[in-house]
């Protein structure tokens, strides 16, 4: 930890019934819902689009129903491993900590390789970012855009979550290492919470 | 460190998940009118969403101060789709009545 970060700790007493302990949760909040306004600019301009267009193709009558709800679930079962590992690291248990987050950010990437499967199987059946076979042809480009993105903020928490596997191997302050934990513990379940708002709108609507 | 309170049940939670889940996608299968499903659908979205904010979040558990953080983008985001509305009926879309084609004026 830098002298600074020695100085102050991470989790201070709060100043008032506002203020809260963890300064850092409270900029991972902030971070959350300024991203939540970005995928909610998307898909409300997507909204826009498939509402006032003539003749969008039909979601499920193109894209996999099925292989998207194993998708659903497997985002669904990371958040509750991520949960038991941050469970894990409050109860000092470093081999649980690191086997749920492990657990946490192969469910990551297992999605994301699923993403990546099924973008390959509708690029070969004809849908593209700038057109496809069956109507509209911002289908395509909101689809891929849309889900994209999200895809990124997968791959980037992926990425945060390793990073958080070599801090709790590490680990000297058990304090400190909750409040980090927990912080990427947020961003993963708003990425599983952006999924579920993604999978109902895109998908199933 | 973390406030003396119970830890919610987590698998209970997974398991509403789940269940919501089955729901929403035995939803778009129902014989009924669109709007109808998309009311269903998007409670069921809310719901999920919902209960991993306030537990797996932790939100529940939090100061009121994160509560209103993070229930300030539902509100942009109603003004947003709001915004939109004029928008999106800019093309007429199909409903009940059948949409004849304007007729191509001369310049």
């Amino acid at each position: 930890m830098s002298q600074i970060a020695a100085v102050h700790p991470a989790i201070e007493p709060a100043e008032s019934p506002l203020t809260p302990e963890s300064w850092g949760k409270l900029g991972m909040w902030i971070f959350l819902v300024g991203d939540a306004m970005g995928f909610a600019t998307l898909l409300s301009g997507y909204g826009a689009m498939r509402y006032g267009s003539a003749d969008w193709p039909s979601p499920y009558d193109h894209l996999g129903i099925a292989l998207t709800a194993l998708m659903t679930f497997l985002l669904i079962c990371s958040s509750v491993t991520m949960v038991k590992g941050l469970e894990a690291v409050r109860l000092e248990s470093k081999e649980r900590a690191v086997l749920f987050l492990v657990l946490t950010l192969l469910g990551g990437a297992a999605f994301v390789g699923l993403q990546a499967y099924e973008w390959t199987k509708l690029v070969s059946e004809g849908l593209k970012i700038y057109g496809n076979p069956w109507g509209a042809s911002l289908f395509g480009t909101t689809f891929f855009i849309i889900t994209g993105f999200h895809g990124l903020h997968v791959t980037g928490g992926v990425v945060y979550l390793s990073c958080m596997v070599a801090v709790v191997v590490r680990v000297r302050d058990w304090q400190w290492t909750y409040n980090v934990v927990e912080i990427s513990g947020l961003y993963w379940h708003f990425v599983d919470l952006v999924w579920i708002m993604v999978f109902t709108f895109i998908y199933l609507l | 460190m973390a406030e003396a309170h119970k830890s919610p049940n987590y698998m209970a939670i997974f398991g509403w998940l789940f269940v919501l889940t089955v729901i929403e996608i035995g939803v778009i299968y129902l014989p009924v009118v669109k709007l109808v499903i998309a009311i269903l659908l998007i409670s069921c979205a809310v719901s999920k969403a919902s209960l991993v904010a306030m537990y797996f979040m932790h939100l529940r558990f939090e100061r009121l101060t994160l509560g209103l953080i993070a229930v300030t983008p539902l509100l942009l985001g109603a003004l947003l789709v709001f915004l939109l509305v004029p928008d999106s009926s800019a093309v007429p879309h199909r409903t009940a009545e059948t949409v004849k084609p304007a007729a191509v004026e001369k310049h």
